[in-house]
């Protein structure tokens, strides 16, 4: 499993390895969990409450499934660790934490020079997402 | 038109620097052609069979004078002198040096411009009616519900790794200039009964090697939750499409395979859902875009008359001129397809000449069209015959609007690196070939691909036509009865396909089969529906 590099978080990272949401179905007691690109996310809705670790996989950085993954648990109010891992470059991590991720294990570890400036590179955001940070409409129209 | 605050600026601006850096660590190495291939195209920088090719978003088709200029200024620094409008109302460069991208991308943002997401698997730049603000027949400007898609979808983080491209039009009268229903989602701004107004939204069209008109899938969706909508639209598609296979990964297979009813329920569904999360732009916001489209300060009182006495203006003002809102003006296209020219190639030099006309006689605006023309939307009548006779100098008053000179055309072989056949000679060998005749042929909309991918629309073609490679020679194939206005209908093919000379006689044959049966006012289009393929069948292959 590759290693965590990004943490935006204070809490302890869980060191569960996360199951297949087929096995997490019938592990009552399971507080991580894996979901691949054809995973439902919405499947796990009605466990948020006892997960504290989710990981969302990209096995090729260019299928963006896992996007709609992590924004539909945020808004359905999950608190927990969202963490990428897989094929995750430089230049998704914007993208990727806009989107709620707040943890990044990337496949292969990323310059952290480049992915600093990723990560700060863009002061404002047209849209409003989950992760907290004010459209630029609504600093137009305070 | 539109003008960016400093948040505008400021996004645009730091894209270049983003880019600029992206550009560095691959020419250092850092990352490979493989990963660094998704970053330019998301700059719209292609790699083409010659050299790199530069997309530039032209926002719903509409620039400034010195937006224009700076154009210009980039075909002459940059490129080889000249630049080429395309179907999207954007244009591209087509001799760019890697090295050199992030410059051009900056001259860009110094204009208030940019590349950003002009292709790649992303939300591309939203296409318009080219005739949007000065329309008579419009319900309202479309151009400031495109501007606020266009800032949705600028860097959307959950759609910029969509199983593929995706492109969306945005119109506001029943006459539709920018085939919305063979796009990903068109939109139609509508007026109900109570005179509220809202949007209809069309999803699934697209050309391609599976064209398909799009349904409606919500005739109206009330203003204030459009964006909501669209999200909703998209978020279905990026969750669900297919990514299996590239060729069945837009929007259209998805609602096709799960059927219309099926596709709305979900995004109905996922829109309930999205409007508890306060993601819409709020009124006030659409109220500050759409004052910057306020109509410019036309001068009222004025004659519609017109001195048609030189017979090379009356033509021209009869083929490219169309009624504006405001007596006493008029919209008037610049043809981009002289005869025997490359279908919307422009100089630098024409650009800058553009731009000045534009400065002097219409407010200072100029529109690209789909059909890859430039349009001065907002001319006093009093002022055309002097604009006429400056363009007519400048190689630029050909008077062949939707004739069948006017040929859309893709970059084809002669630069794409996706291309079977080449594009370019055939349709310069038909404008020759008919350029005669196409007073008398009346209005003929042709268009051509060089491949199936469909740039060049030869699906939506009155006539059609696509290159395709068999057994390495370059052979076309003919396609009669498509149309992509509000009549949308796709062409049918008429059979085996012919050489390069074939197709232009084919072309000429078919338009013969027309004169000989057309009856009344009937366009060929028409005729072709009335008398069926048949005739046109006997004189191609009888």
């Amino acid at each position: 499993m590759a290693e965590v590099q990004f943490r935006f978080r204070d809490d302890e990272p869980v060191a569960d390895p996360g199951v297949t949401v087929d096995a997490f179905g019938e592990q009552t007691n399971a507080a991580a969990v894996r979901l691949e690109p054809g995973d439902d996310a919405r499947d796990l809705i009605p466990h948020l409450d006892r997960l504290q670790l989710i990981e969302v996989n990209f096995p090729v950085f260019g299928d963006g499934r896992g996007y709609s993954a992590a924004r539909i648990l945020r808004e359905a109010g999950y608190q927990g660790e969202l963490r990428a891992v897989g094929d995750v470059l430089v230049d998704q991590l914007t993208f990727l934490r806009r989107c709620g991720f707040d943890v990044f294990a990337p496949e292969v570890p990323l310059d952290p020079v480049d992915a600093e400036n990723a990560f700060s590179r863009y002061a404002e955001v047209y849209q409003p997402t989950t992760d907290g940070r004010a459209a630029i409409w609504s600093k137009r129209h305070g | 038109m539109y003008k960016y605050d400093t948040y505008d600026q400021a996004m645009v601006d730091t894209r270049v620097e983003e880019f600029r850096d992206q550009v560095r660590r691959r020419l250092e190495g850092h990352i490979t052609e493989d990963q660094f291939k998704p970053l330019r195209l998301m700059n719209g920088l292609y790699l083409q069979l010659h050299a790199y090719m530069l997309r530039v978003a032209i926002p719903y088709g509409t620039l400034s004078g010195a937006q224009m200029r700076m154009l210009g200024d980039i075909a002459d620094k940059y490129d080889r002198g000249y630049g080429h409008f395309t179907t999207r109302q954007n244009i591209q460069y087509n001799w760019i040096k890697l090295e050199e991208a992030a410059d051009i991308l900056a001259d860009l943002a110094s204009v208030e411009m940019h590349a950003i997401q002009t292709s790649g698997n992303c939300i591309r730049n939203t296409s318009s009616d080219q005739y949007a603000g000065a329309a008579a027949d419009e319900v309202v400007d479309p151009r400031p519900y495109a501007e606020l898609i266009r800032q949705w979808s600028t860097f959307h983080p959950e759609f910029s790794f969509l199983p593929r491209k995706f492109k969306m039009a945005v119109i506001a009268s029943d006459i539709d200039r920018a085939a919305i229903k063979l796009h990903d989602i068109g939109v139609q701004i509508v007026r109900n009964d109570a005179g509220e107004i809202g949007a209809a939204f069309y999803v699934g069209g697209g050309m391609g090697r599976t064209p398909m008109i799009a349904p409606c899938i919500n005739p109206f969706v009330p203003i204030d939750q459009f964006i909501t909508y669209a999200e909703a639209c998209l978020r279905v598609y990026n969750r669900h499409g297919r990514r299996d296979n590239k060729y069945k990964a837009r929007i259209k297979i998805l609602v096709h395979e799960l059927g219309k009813e099926e596709y709305t329920r979900q995004v109905e569904a996922e829109f309930a859902h999205l409007l508890t999360q306060n993601i819409e732009p709020p009124l006030a916001e659409l109220e500050r875009i759409k004052a910057m489209f306020a109509d410019p300060a036309f001068e009222a009182g004025l004659s519609d008359e017109l001195d048609r006495s030189d017979p090379d203006f009356a033509l021209w003002v009869d083929n490219n001129c169309v009624a504006h809102k405001q007596p006493g003006y008029i919209a008037a296209t610049i043809s981009l397809k002289p005869v025997g020219g490359i279908p919307g190639d422009a100089t630098g030099e024409q650009m800058r000449l553009m731009a000045d006309l534009a400065a002097r006689y219409s407010f200072d605006e100029l529109r690209v069209t789909h059909a890859q023309n430039i349009v001065l939307p907002h001319v006093k009548k009093a002022d055309l015959y002097a604009l006429w006779q400056a363009l007519d100098a400048n190689g630029l008053g050909t008077a062949n609007l939707d004739l069948v000179g006017d040929i859309i055309a893709c970059p084809g072989l002669d630069y794409c690196s996706l291309a079977n056949a080449r594009s370019i000679p055939v349709a310069q060998k038909i404008s020759q070939r008919l350029s005669a005749k196409s007073q008398e042929i009346g209005e003929l909309k042709l268009k051509i691909s060089g491949c199936i991918n469909a740039c060049g629309h030869h699906h939506a073609g009155h006539i059609g036509i696509l290159g395709v490679d068999r057994k390495g020679v370059e052979n076309y194939q003919l396609l009669l009865g498509g149309s992509e206005a509000a009549d949308t209908s796709l062409g049918t093919i008429t059979g085996p396909g012919f050489d390069e000379d074939g197709i232009v006689d084919a072309v000429e044959k078919a338009t013969q089969v027309y004169l000989a049966n057309r009856s009344d006012n009937e366009r060929f289009l028409d005729t072709y529906r009335r008398i069926g393929m048949a005739p046109f069948k006997e004189a191609l292959y009888g």
